[in-house]
């Protein structure tokens, strides 16, 4: 049962990650944009969980499988790299601090504020 | 730029996304984390780093399989298996209990998983990186 509920989330989390990454014109941006929303909405699915407000069938199936699968550190990596490797140095430590100060201090804010 | 995206594609890379989350939980069950530091999502995310820039750059590959298997095992397969919002969340639940173990767990993500993307952009058999 928990394969399944963390199944179901990975098959949408994929797919809107897709989705995304083909809708904005270059695809660090989609990747960019899904991993922010994703952490966004995994922190505070976080602290409902570690409330105990939610129930650990919705943790595996949002958290675990959709937040999980619509972000992605891989793509994040390899995006990375070539844009390094295309001489885009600027653009690629934006990229990299970006999705890291926004990801990581918006769960900061939630786990703290909240 | 209008793109029209196949119902068939879009299957295949929520079929790649199953698997690819299974196997991150699978890592997330086998692995006892002694709850200090979250070695499961970093393992996962660093395989997942030198499998994907391994693939993409494999041309070979790339013309054999179909596009829907190619896009199913590179979006969908290890997209959904390496994670960046756990990986977040991880950082802020290691922040609580030290710093110290929050910045050496978002170091080797970042630097390890690019370094291990940079890996496998490498060794993969590129037939554009022949002549250079």
């Amino acid at each position: 049962m928990n394969f399944l509920l963390v199944a179901c989330g990975g098959f949408l989390g994929s797919i809107l990650r897709f989705y995304i990454s083909i809708k904005a014109n270059k695809h660090f941006l989609g990747t960019w944009i899904a991993n922010i929303t994703g952490s966004t909405m995994l922190g505070f699915l976080f602290h409902f969980y570690s409330n105990g407000a939610i129930t650990d069938g919705l943790w595996l199936l949002v958290g675990v499988g959709f937040c999980g699968a619509y972000t992605t550190f891989s793509t994040f990596g390899n995006e990375t790299i070539q844009l390094l490797i295309a001489k885009k140095y600027r653009t690629a430590l934006s990229y990299v601090t970006s999705s890291m100060i926004v990801s990581i201090g918006v769960v900061g804010l939630i786990v703290t504020l909240l | 730029m209008s793109t029209s995206i196949s119902l068939k594609l879009v299957f295949a890379v929520g079929i790649g996304g199953m698997i690819g989350a299974i196997s991150r939980y699978s890592i997330a069950l086998v692995i006892v984390e002694d709850s200090i530091f979250p070695f499961a999502t970093l393992i996962a995310n660093l395989i997942g780093c030198f499998l994907l820039s391994y693939l993409l750059n494999h041309h070979l590959l790339k013309d054999k399989l179909t596009p829907e298997l190619f896009t199913a095992l590179t979006t969908g397969v290890i997209g959904s298996f390496t994670t960046f919002s756990t990986f977040a969340v991880e950082v802020i639940t290691t922040w609580n209990t030290s710093i110290l173990l929050a910045i050496i767990y978002l170091t080797s993500n970042l630097f390890g998983g690019l370094a291990l993307c940079y890996v496998g952009y490498r060794i993969s058999p590129s037939i554009r990186r022949a002549t250079s």
